[in-house]
């Protein structure tokens, strides 16, 4: 049996940037005034006429060479079964170490004092549910699942569908994936 | 054309990121000054035999616990979680630099503290043992044990120190410089960039105290030197950005053109080392006084590079 390893798949077909998926991270996860887990980027590209537009929902990439994890001195950051990066409050001192490695902008200073980010509500994959930012998705762009499995939605969309990751130039090997 | 458009706006990210404030580049800033302190003294120390050391050379090493701990209570400062700090000293992180320098940090306390008593005189050391908090908690045997230790050890002791001296100053350059997501940080010459700016600093505070003229002398000596390396790796740190990819280009463009170039130019290569470095060089060549002028301009240009750097890394 492969080894789980779980990512998401985004269809910037599908998504018209409507901000749901954010909302319900708010929501789900608690989420501070002044803090993102998850937020909508507008790329046009072109000069006019000839434009072309990409909407994505972006988050913390859960990359397998993640440097917020090769840059935390007390291992608060942390990678967690299935290739999830995650947080231990408990260890984290709020040197933002991690929020200065991070390439993508995905991490912010909790006003608890320690740094908080996308889990891919790990909670919810616990009890056996998508991430609420999946399920409320009014047009479907985003799947969740396990790269793992090669039966799994997410392994059939990207054998399908062409698809990139954001700045894959800089090889972190991130785990959520762009449909076009 | 392209045109990002970002819903986001996450405190100290948006829209650009401003984590560190002043307190990573003072502390980076006496970091250096302390690294610099380590190394000069210990080889003075070998240099120059205990019965001749100027009473100023004598106490220099403690200058280095004193400095590292103002750093420290600015990087406390800086923390989101203070109480969170005995997190460091729970592990050791073999990939984070910033672990590597908590447990440096740690280390060098005990190394100045034993040097530094082992170079003071008997009057000086009984001055010490009576100082009235060391005499309330009944610390001044302590101090009398470590003085008789660390005089058995004395080579020993300034040849770990010399290492963690040199250990510190790069360990403030790889700090920012293992840092890849930000392009002025993202470079290999910052760790011997901070440690020679260190030791430039560190000589400076030491030349700020009334040493002896044989000190004094050998002092500005290695400054020289030190500035002249510095100035060498300044400009391999913008030739090396400025022949990397656009972002790195972009940062060469904040110190050649762009929003510090004022800044950088002025404070931290002409006044910080360019006059320095005259002025050492009038000095030593025209046997004149030393004056304050120059280790003064050298403080200030060690930290306005700091301070800048930090700022570029996060503009």
């Amino acid at each position: 049996m492969n080894q789980i390893r779980y990512a998401m798949v985004i269809d910037t077909v599908r998504c018209v940037g409507c901000n749901a998926c954010v909302l319900a991270c708010k929501a789900e996860n608690r989420v501070p005034p002044g803090g993102f887990r998850n937020w909508i980027v507008t790329e046009t590209r072109g000069t006019f006429p000839h434009l072309s537009q990409q909407i994505r929902s972006e988050r913390c990439n859960h990359c397998t060479d993640a440097p917020c994890v090769s840059n935390c001195p007390t291992g608060a950051s942390h990678t967690r079964k299935g290739g999830l990066v995650a947080v231990d409050p408990a260890k984290c001192t709020g040197c933002k170490a991690c929020i200065a490695a991070c390439p993508y902008g995905a991490r912010y200073v909790h006003p608890e004092g320690h740094v908080d980010k996308c889990t891919f509500c790990h909670h919810r994959l616990e009890r056996g549910q998508d991430p609420a930012c999946g399920e409320v998705c009014p047009t479907g762009a985003i799947t969740f699942g396990d790269l793992g499995d090669p039966d799994s939605p997410v392994s059939q969309l990207l054998r399908r569908r062409k698809h990139h990751v954001v700045k894959p130039e800089l090889g972190l090997d991130p785990h959520v994936y762009y449909l076009t | 054309m392209t045109e990002i458009d970002l819903q986001r706006h996450s405190h100290l990210i948006d829209p650009n990121l401003h984590i560190w404030g002043w307190e990573i580049p003072v502390y980076l800033f006496l970091g250096g000054v302390a690294a610099g302190v380590m190394v000069w003294t210990s080889l003075l120390f070998r240099r120059i035999p205990v019965a001749e050391r100027s009473r100023a050379l004598r106490w220099l090493p403690f200058a280095t616990p004193v400095a590292l701990s103002l750093g420290m209570l600015a990087l406390l400062l800086d923390l989101a979680n203070p109480l969170h700090v005995p997190r460091f000293y729970a592990t050791i992180q073999l990939t984070s630099p910033m672990s590597w320098g908590s447990w440096i940090l740690l280390g060098i306390y005990p190394v100045t503290l034993l040097v530094g008593v082992a170079a003071l005189t008997g009057p000086e050391t009984k001055a010490v043992t009576t100082w009235a908090p060391l005499r309330w908690t009944r610390l001044g045997r302590l101090v009398t044990w470590g003085r008789r230790y660390a005089q058995a050890h004395d080579h020993g002791l300034l040849t770990v120190q010399l290492g963690l001296g040199v250990a510190l100053g790069v360990y403030t350059g790889v700090l920012l410089g293992a840092l890849g997501a930000r392009a002025a940080w993202s470079s290999a010459i910052l760790p011997p960039l901070f440690l020679v700016s260190g030791l430039s600093t560190g000589a400076a505070l030491m030349m700020l105290m009334r040493l002896g003229h044989d000190e004094h002398a050998a002092l500005r000596r290695w400054d020289m030197v030190a500035i002249g390396v510095e100035l060498a790796l300044l400009l391999l740190y913008l030739l090396g950005l400025s022949t990397s990819g656009a972002t790195s280009r972009g940062a060469a463009e904040l110190f050649l053109g762009g929003r510090f170039t004022g800044a950088f130019w002025a404070l931290v290569v002409l006044a910080g080392l360019l006059v320095p470095f005259a002025l050492e060089t009038v000095e030593g060549v025209r046997r004149l006084r030393p004056t304050v002028i120059a280790p003064v301009l050298l403080l200030v240009g060690g930290l306005s590079l700091r301070w800048l750097l930090v700022l570029a890394g996060q503009a």
